[in-house]
């Protein structure tokens, strides 16, 4: 039988592991909570309608002006056109990689599409500086590269290895009848990778696509370093602009601990975890239903 | 024009193809854009030099000391949560709200922007539990932040030891622990590797969470403890690329050179594992 230190020891450890488990719960309320309480001290003194309302983000004026609109007009431009850009690429490439290419190409395809998950951000920022910034501003003729286009073209490149991967994983997981069946009735293989294959990986690609617009919105020093960081509703992607992450990341580091700006920049931060929340919350029912 | 089927597919075969290029050749060509400017500014200095006449000269030497405490830091606060929740969600958890909750909240962590882990990491860490700007305060952040990708992977290389490795265990009457501790965890021990060293690189050039929770702008001395600041690489490029006026654009092509290798040679390390431990696999 057991010894009765044993058992002791054995209980301790499931205690610990139990509660490794719900820790993971914890950190999710946690942040949750950190980002409310601070919100909260703002809407006290800064009515929430306003800040849904107003127009400008004029943090530091006389009286100041905390309107989100411009900000978050900001990301829904820059991730609109990242979107556009990259879902039609990813699922290209997720298509050759998984019913196209032979398997020594697959393989070098995937990893190209890990060297690029795995390029930092900054490096690619860095990047948008020194390099697309200046072509953006070129080819356009444009005052400054450092506006929405050029931040849209990097996190498309960035928001690609999720759409791929996720979405090959689709179409991989499609039974194989299927695919027998459309053969048997005669169909290419085009055929029945556009009309068989895709359509019954729907749902899949759907939450890669989700996956990418969470990945993209959420995205911060690509955004902070070439959009130009101006916080006005821009009128064309070709402006500088200013997402949500950009204003958190680079107004932080200035602003009175405990004053009303401190805690707007929490609001926003608050508006970012709830909209990422959904969106991620949403990929994943799509996800379990393409696993169904 | 109308073309057949064959045709057809030819073209569309063709235009995917292309597709895969026109993503392949802009990653060859960043990489290969970073290695040829980057190149001539490393040196023996660069690398171990701390920066100079306001960071315009000099090495990066603090700032690649603190990426590699904070991968450490990192690693030591999220590698055994990430196992023991792991742990729990395969060898313990019923299939009930509880855990179904937990895998929303994993879910919902891998979504949360970075930029919003800095956030918080600032509001608990640095000011709630009054770690300062801290390497703790940050590595803390970063931990929680690798967590998901650590949960995943363990729980992947967990499933995947077959069941009757641990009916055996168990019927030869083992606890327990002891059937996971001797006859899982060995055996899942490459994928939790793999995934961690992963995690890690992430963590490593990661800059948004450790904009407030860490990261010094110039600090050319080296930490004393883990209440210090510390410079780090993806910050210190943001820095010299952003903030500095006249700043020689060959330490920035040198600093991101040294933070990609960084992140590379660390993928490479879990890509090796993964083939190693591949062709020792038991069953």
């Amino acid at each position: 039988m057991f010894s009765k230190l044993q058992k002791i020891k054995e209980s301790i450890l499931e205690f610990f592991i139990r509660g490794s488990g719900i820790l993971i719960i914890l950190f999710v309320v946690l942040i949750f909570l950190f980002l409310l309480k601070d919100s909260l001290f703002f809407f006290k003194s800064y009515p929430l309608k306003d800040f849904f309302t107003q127009k400008k983000w004029l943090p530091i004026s006389e009286p100041p002006s905390f309107g989100i609109i411009p900000l978050l007009l900001g990301s829904i431009y820059v991730t609109f056109f990242a979107i556009i850009i990259c879902v039609p690429l990813g699922m290209g490439c997720a298509m050759f990689i998984a019913e196209v290419a032979p398997s020594f190409l697959r393989n070098i395809l995937k990893s190209f599409v890990e060297i690029l998950a795995a390029i930092p951000s900054v490096v690619l920022g860095f990047i948008g500086i020194v390099w697309l910034g200046p072509l953006v501003k070129k080819i356009f003729s444009i005052p400054t590269g450092m506006c929405g286009f050029t931040g849209s073209l990097l996190l498309a490149f960035m928001a690609l290895p999720t759409i791929i991967s996720i979405s090959e994983d689709a179409l991989r997981s499609v039974p194989y009848t299927y695919k027998e069946a459309a053969f048997g009735l005669g169909a290419t293989k085009w055929q029945t990778l556009w009309r068989v294959i895709l359509p019954a990986a729907s749902s899949g690609i759907i939450a890669a696509i989700m996956l990418g617009i969470g990945r993209v919105i959420g995205e911060t020093m690509v955004v902070m370093m070439v959009t130009g960081n101006s916080p006005i509703i821009p009128s064309s992607i070709l402006e500088p602009l200013r997402t949500l992450t950009a204003t958190i990341a680079s107004e932080m580091g200035e602003t009175v601990r405990g004053g009303l700006h401190y805690f707007a920049l929490f609001s926003v931060g608050l508006i970012l975890f709830i909209i990422t929340f959904i969106i991620n919350f949403l990929a994943d029912l799509f996800l379990h239903r393409s696993k169904k | 024009m109308k073309f057949d089927a064959k045709t057809r597919e030819k073209l569309a075969f063709f235009i995917l193809g292309m597709i895969a290029l026109i993503i392949i050749l802009p990653i060859i060509g960043v990489i290969a854009y970073i290695i040829k400017n980057g190149a001539p500014g490393l040196s023996w200095e660069f690398l171990t030099q701390p920066p100079r006449n306001g960071m315009k000269e000099g090495g990066i030497f603090p700032a690649i000391l603190g990426t590699i405490y904070l991968i450490l830091g990192t690693m030591v606060f999220s590698l055994p949560l990430g196992i023991l929740a792991a742990i729990y969600l395969v060898e313990y958890a019923r299939e009930n709200w509880l855990t179904r909750t937990i895998k929303l909240a994993i879910i919902n962590l891998s979504g949360v922007p970075s930029i919003v882990y800095g956030l918080f990491g600032f509001a608990m860490f640095v000011i709630f539990l009054k770690f300062g700007t801290s390497i703790l305060a940050g590595s803390l952040t970063l931990a929680i932040m690798s967590l998901p990708v650590i949960i995943t992977a363990t729980k992947e290389a967990l499933e995947a030891v077959p069941k009757s490795f641990r009916e055996i265990s168990l019927s030869l009457g083992a606890t327990k622990w002891q059937t996971i501790r001797y006859c899982v965890l060995p055996y899942s021990l490459p994928g939790i590797l793999t995934g961690t060293v992963l995690a890690l690189s992430r963590a490593a050039g990661e800059t948004a969470p450790i904009l407030f929770t860490v990261a010094a702008f110039y600090l050319p001395r080296l930490p004393r403890s883990m209440f210090d600041q510390v410079m780090a690489l993806p910050y210190h490029l943001y820095v010299i690329s952003t903030q500095i006026p006249n700043m020689p654009l060959s330490l920035s092509f040198a600093t991101a050179l040294v933070l990609i290798v960084l992140v590379f040679l660390m993928n490479l390390v879990s890509i090796i594992l993964r083939a190693y431990f591949r062709k020792k696999k038991l069953w």
